[in-house]
């Protein structure tokens, strides 16, 4: 087996007084695609949050190859090869397209995807360059929200809910993005609601609730864990 | 001679070149207001102070380190906006988490220690800065006397606010000011060190304030309480051109500036109070200022 990229254990986190994430432990070896699934509030965006350094405090331990994030800036997480896609997009209306898209600073030594290689994948970007990021259209602002993060050479993607409310056709794209991600082995932590998205990109499932891994499963049990999706997700 | 509204042109244009030069100073300390409000979020009262340091260092300089007014130029910004970078670092950023008003209290609080200071070492009355020699004498227009040091404040400090300008909105660096001015967590989590980026910024607005104290020195007496009296005017021209808008800042301070001199001309009794009118009359039409966002 690959080596683990990722590898979070009893992770705790707060905002303010509330206590969101009660000992969450998972691991993401390279090259793989995991997705996060849970109801809404299970605590995933959180988990991703957490990861980032972006929670109000957190305990417990997440190790990004091998080095310890927790206690950490989140300038100093993002520099040990992590690139984050806020589930609010977060694109920022004061710049031009391009603007956001060159924004993150390239690691040292990683060498992400060339802008002609991203404009490759997004034309739509290239066309809106000079378009002030908040103009695009939801579908452009999500694109524009994963290219980013392509172009620093950042190997582990955090990617929290990016086919939210967008057409069909636009997560059809995305879909397609992501298995050019796992063929080039980047590796994936996935946040969806949306489980026909999720289920045929990920290797492998963890399920949330109340802040907490409750179950995980590979693709290949998929058809055997229907029940169990359908008690944790409603779907 | 020409006369408008009964007074002579040349006055006119005198006292338009005067509200030209307070402008430019209005619109380097407004500048700086501006980008520390966007990013900190920190209402900047030792602006003023800032802006007088600035003016003393270029004095004590020139009376007893012999250093000339152009030195001065880039020396005195220098030093006070180090010491802005550690007053950040030491104090502000510890405020970033609470309520606004505590920044506010905390500069307010510096700007009280730099006065009485200044004004414990070299007393409260003005002290003269002699214009440089360069820059001595005045040029005749034909249709106004222009001195040359007036003219060389306004293109100064109109070619430092225009290169600020390029900076913030044309720059890769430009760019990351202003995406961490909306959402400086993200910005952070792209891998920027924002909290260097923020000490920075705030010595910057500094450096920003003390050059126009240098420019300021040899056209007004250079005093502790020269700062405190121009910066509730500026705080005016901020709010005037919309807290943390760029472009806002600068036009509105050349602009009211101007508008405070052909006031001087016209009616004199209000060329103090004008720049309040105004603010009043902006936050009722665009309570978020002339070039601000709307919310």
């Amino acid at each position: 087996m690959a080596r683990e990229m990722l590898k979070i254990a009893n992770l705790q986190a707060w905002y303010g007084e509330s206590h969101i994430l009660h000992g969450v432990e998972f691991a993401v070896h390279e090259g793989e695609v995991v997705t996060l699934l849970g109801r809404n509030g299970a605590g995933r965006t959180t988990t991703l949050r957490a990861i980032m350094g972006l929670v109000g405090s957190r305990t417990g331990s997440v190790l990004i190859n091998g080095v310890e994030a927790v206690g950490l800036a989140p300038h100093r997480i993002a520099r040990l090869g992590l690139g984050y896609c806020p589930e609010e997009r977060g694109i920022f209306a004061a710049l031009s397209t391009e603007e956001n898209l060159l924004l993150p600073p390239r690691l040292k030594g990683a060498g992400g995807m060339q802008l002609e290689e991203i404009y490759d994948i997004f034309p739509n970007l290239l066309e809106r360059a000079a378009s002030p990021g908040t103009r695009l259209s939801g579908g452009e602002q999500q694109m524009l929200a994963v290219a980013r993060v392509l172009r620093t050479g950042a190997r582990l993607l955090l990617l929290d809910e990016i086919s939210e409310g967008l057409a069909p056709v636009i997560v059809q794209k995305l879909g397609e993005v992501i298995r050019t991600l796992r063929q080039k082995g980047f590796t994936v932590v996935l946040v969806e609601q949306n489980f026909r998205f999720a289920a045929p990109l990920a290797d492998r499932f963890y399920v949330m609730e109340h802040g907490k891994i409750v179950k995980q499963f590979a693709r290949s049990e998929l058809a055997s864990q229907a029940g169990l999706l359908q008690e944790f997700l409603g779907v | 001679m020409t006369t408008v509204f009964g007074v002579p042109l040349p006055a006119i244009l005198g006292q338009l070149m005067l509200g030209l030069v307070n402008g430019s100073f209005y619109a380097l300390l407004s500048l700086g207001l501006a980008v520390i409000f966007g990013l900190l979020g920190v209402v900047n009262f030792a602006h003023g102070a800032f802006y007088m340091l600035g003016a003393f260092a270029a004095y004590i300089g020139l009376q007893f380190l012999g250093i000339n007014y152009w030195w001065a130029l880039l020396l005195a910004p220098l030093t006070v906006g180090l010491l802005g970078v550690l007053i950040e670092r030491l104090f502000l950023r510890h405020l970033y988490q609470v309520e606004p008003v505590y920044g506010l209290l905390l500069t307010f609080g510096i700007a009280l220690i730099a006065e009485g200071i200044m004004r414990s070492l070299f007393g409260a009355s003005g002290k003269s800065y002699p214009v440089p020699p360069l820059l001595q004498g005045v040029l005749n227009l034909g249709f106004m006397i222009l001195p040359i040091y007036r003219a060389w404040v306004v293109m100064a400090s109109v070619t430092v606010c225009g290169l600020t300008w390029f900076l913030i909105e044309r720059t890769r660096l430009g760019a990351r000011l202003r995406a961490a001015t909306e959402n400086a967590r993200l910005v952070q989590a792209f891998g920027i060190n924002v909290p260097v980026m923020v000490m920075c910024t705030y010595g910057a607005g500094v450096a920003l304030a003390a050059l126009a104290g240098v420019l300021a020195a040899p056209v007004i007496q250079v005093s502790p309480l020269m700062g405190s009296s121009l910066v509730i005017v500026v705080f005016a021209v901020v709010v005037i051109g919309g807290m943390g808008s760029i472009v806002g800042a600068i036009v509105s301070g050349l602009v009211l500036g101007l508008i405070e001199g052909l006031t001087k001309v016209v009616y004199p009794e209000a060329s103090s109070i004008v720049v309040f009118v105004i603010m009043a009359l902006v936050l009722i039409w665009r309570p978020a200022g002339l070039f601000g966002k709307e919310p």
